[in-house]
């Protein structure tokens, strides 16, 4: 078993807690992780990606190679599109319809989603709202973990156990909240795919 | 279960867990999460280790050097051009040696992430004729560590140690060892070797020299450099650190089929490479950086077509490494990239909403049509974005202090007004000293320090200069009536352009400090700030 996962979004999105689960929920599977991440200069409302790599043998190259990704998850729907030479053939697309504007030539938001949908395998949440209506906007991360869950290959009870892990030092309200915000990703995505047969 | 750390974290805990009694370190990307992994380690906390940030990398070696001295073990971080700052320490302790173990990590960033080059710090340690090292995943810099130290003290050298950004900053699994103990005080039994008279200087360089021999025998015998043979001889591949996983992720399952040398260990083992050489018709040579192993490669061997690398165009000069770049150039990729769809455009770094610089640099903009758009030289940290659209402010950033001296140069040859405009943290850390040049002529600049109490880029660590810049410049020799402070705001920006005019008409050293903390700073770190600044006053 090998899953390659890109995460994407802009500096300061929040990807990289979504990585965390991941990567906590596979070493307590006793599973091997590679995850790369970006700091520095392009950190600052910058295009930002992490390449998260799970397998049941040694993983060498921390870098996905082209093509080979099984899922690009991202925040945010034109930094999703920026990552498609890295999908396989039959990998998946899971994105957060809402928009991130901090450049003046943004694209139509329905031009980028025409894009979107031209791979057969995408699924389009509206995590950000789904959070808000959940109590915090902060949330979507894990409404969009929620929603790809079911093309991980790592067990619900582990990425529920890794969510609690992680928020653990903030209150009870915020580990509820975020269990919360991932059942509801589930739920949506299987309501609008056939993504719970994928598996 | 293991423990989930970057390659910075596992070099970190390794360097603890081998015994460290302190790191010294300047922040700079990739490397600056080493020394905070140490700052924030309990059991740091508990050993004592030092890990306060230097004010520059050359004043954090020197700090390190002085702990190896008394016979403890010491490590220094800084990122690529922080070992140029640190250069002249770092060539000189070759020669003097050192008594308790001293590493020097250094995190080169191949493709400029955060960059203004893409030196390749193995030139730093072949020049300095010590050993270098560089491990090709988080568990090996884990573990390569206690490696370095013992390596240091049997040596007596200072050893480098060689990351890149993707193993700095890329997570896995990692082992955790058996911690050593911190080393007792122990002078060294002869101090004149640390005494660089000439005379002195001389017999130890001989014995640097003389030394060379015995490095390349604990390469060639070194564990990290190992050296499979396939009874298929076509290709051999020389990987070094880093590049050998991009070679084991295209080889995959054929691993067998090609004779693969890794290389963590330099100088090069020369004999497991006359081995290759001779097992194989062709030689890959995959290195991250410059080419440094090809270019060696070719003085020890005639028959040049056979060697395989950037040199010889099979793979790019430039930029870093991927594992298609190198699957391309063992001819197992084939085909030209997927596009990018081109609905996608560009979205490059830019400061954060509500930042100060951004105010400081409307109010800039402001005079630059009365003075032309080629008269501000900038420096290195978050307002070096001022170079881009929307802003475009600043014409020149080249290193670390630059934008003052740059500034007087351009004075001295009669541009007219020349503008510096330098961060806190970069002031102490290379633009006092140019300063002082400047005053001692009193050259006609005006020097703007953009002050946000942080040093912004690399995470908002704590800086040196807080509460300390009016004194230090006036110390400097500053004239009094010539050192002003605005706060750069919006509703403020009338009263920092004519602070910036008047300023700009002074025949002499102006310094306009712009104050404002950090957006990104935490409110404790705010509140941290102004404690520290209470207890100086």
């Amino acid at each position: 078993m090998k899953t390659n996962i890109i995460l994407s979004g802009v500096g300061g999105q929040g990807i990289l807690t979504i990585a965390a689960v991941l990567d906590t929920a596979a070493l307590s599977d006793d599973l091997f992780i590679k995850q790369s991440e970006v700091h520095g200069m392009s950190q600052r409302g910058g295009a930002v990606q992490s390449h998260v790599r799970i397998s049941d043998q040694e993983i060498f190259s921390d870098l996905i190679p082209e093509g080979k990704a099984d899922l690009i998850l991202s925040v945010e729907p034109m930094e999703l599109l920026r990552y498609m030479p890295f999908l396989k053939k039959d990998g998946w697309l899971v994105t957060d319809s809402e928009s991130f504007v901090n450049i003046a030539n943004y694209p139509e938001k329905n031009d980028l989603f025409d894009q979107i949908k031209k791979h057969p395998n995408h699924v389009i949440v509206d995590a950000t709202e789904i959070a808000k209506k959940i109590g915090n906007s902060k949330a979507a991360n894990m409404v969009l973990l929620g929603a790809a869950s079911a093309i991980i290959p790592l067990s619900e009870e582990s990425l529920i156990e890794a969510i609690k892990k992680l928020f653990q030092r903030k209150s009870e309200r915020i580990i509820k909240l975020n269990l919360e915000a991932f059942a509801e990703g589930k739920k949506v995505a299987e309501g609008i795919t056939d993504l719970a047969t994928h598996t | 279960m293991k423990s989930l750390l970057l390659g910075n974290e596992a070099l970190a805990q390794g360097s603890i867990d081998a015994g460290l009694s302190g790191v010294y370190a300047y922040p700079g990307t990739p490397s600056t999460e080493i020394t905070e992994y140490i700052q924030k380690s309990k059991l740091a906390k508990e050993l004592k280790i030092h890990t306060t940030w230097s004010v520059n990398e050359k004043t954090a070696m020197e700090a390190a050097l002085g702990m190896s001295y008394v016979g403890k073990r010491a490590m220094v971080v800084m990122k690529h051009v922080g070992l140029n700052v640190a250069s002249d320490v770092f060539m000189n302790m070759a020669v003097s040696g050192v008594n308790g173990g001293l590493v020097v990590v250094v995190a080169d960033d191949p493709s400029m992430h955060s960059s203004q080059n893409e030196q390749d710090s193995r030139f730093y340690g072949k020049f300095a004729m010590i050993p270098i090292l560089e491990p090709s995943n988080q568990q090996e810099a884990y573990d390569v560590m206690s490696y370095a130290f013992d390596l240091s003290e049997e040596l007596k050298l200072p050893v480098l140690l060689r990351l890149v950004t993707r193993l700095s900053h890329s997570r896995a699994g990692i082992e955790i060892k058996e911690r050593r103990k911190p080393n007792e005080v122990n002078l060294p039994s002869d101090t004149s070797r640390f005494a660089l008279l000439p005379m002195n200087a001389k017999k130890q360089f001989d014995l640097l020299v003389n030394k060379q021999d015995i490095l390349i025998e604990h390469s060639e015998n070194s564990s990290l450099n190992s050296l499979k043979l396939s009874n298929n001889s076509s290709i051999g591949i020389i990987a070094c650190g880093l590049a050998y996983n991009y070679v084991m992720e295209n080889i995959g399952e054929d691993e067998s089929s090609y004779s693969i040398l890794k290389i963590s260990q330099y100088p090069l083992p020369k004999e497991k490479i006359k081995t290759l050489y001779g097992h194989c018709d062709e030689i890959f040579v995959i290195e991250e950086g410059y080419p440094i192993v090809e270019e060696l490669l070719h003085n020890y061997f005639d028959e040049n077509d056979k060697i395989k690398g950037k040199l010889s165009g099979d793979l790019p000069r430039t930029g870093e490494l991927n594992p298609n770049i190198v699957g391309r150039s063992l001819g197992l990729i084939k085909g030209s990239d997927k596009p990018i769809p081109s609905i996608v455009t560009p979205r490059p770094p830019q400061l954060c909403e509500g930042c100060g610089h951004t105010d400081l640099f409307n109010t800039i903009n402001e005079v630059i049509p009365e003075i032309g758009n080629k008269n501000v030289f900038g420096d290195i940290g978050c307002y070096a974005l001022g170079a881009l659209p929307p802003l475009n402010t600043i014409n020149a950033l080249i290193d670390m202090g630059a934008s003052i001296t740059m500034a007087k140069g351009a004075a001295d040859a009669g541009l007219e007004p020349a503008i510096g405009v330098i961060g806190d943290s970069t002031f102490t850390h290379s633009g006092m000293t140019g300063l002082l040049d400047a005053v001692y002529e009193n050259s006609p600049i005006t020097v703007i320090i953009s002050d946000n109490s942080a040093i912004a880029m690399t995470g908002a660590q704590e800086s040196t200069a807080v509460g300390r810049l009016h004194k230090i410049c006036l110390g400097i020799g500053v004239h009094p009536d010539h050192l002003k402070t605005i706060v750069p705001l919006k509703k403020n920006h009338d009263e920092n352009v004519e602070v910036l005019r008047n300023e700009l008409k002074y025949k002499g050293v102006s310094v306009i400090i712009s104050e404002r903390p950090c957006v990104r700073l935490s409110r404790d770190q705010k509140a941290e700030i102004k404690a520290r600044i209470a207890s100086l006053n």
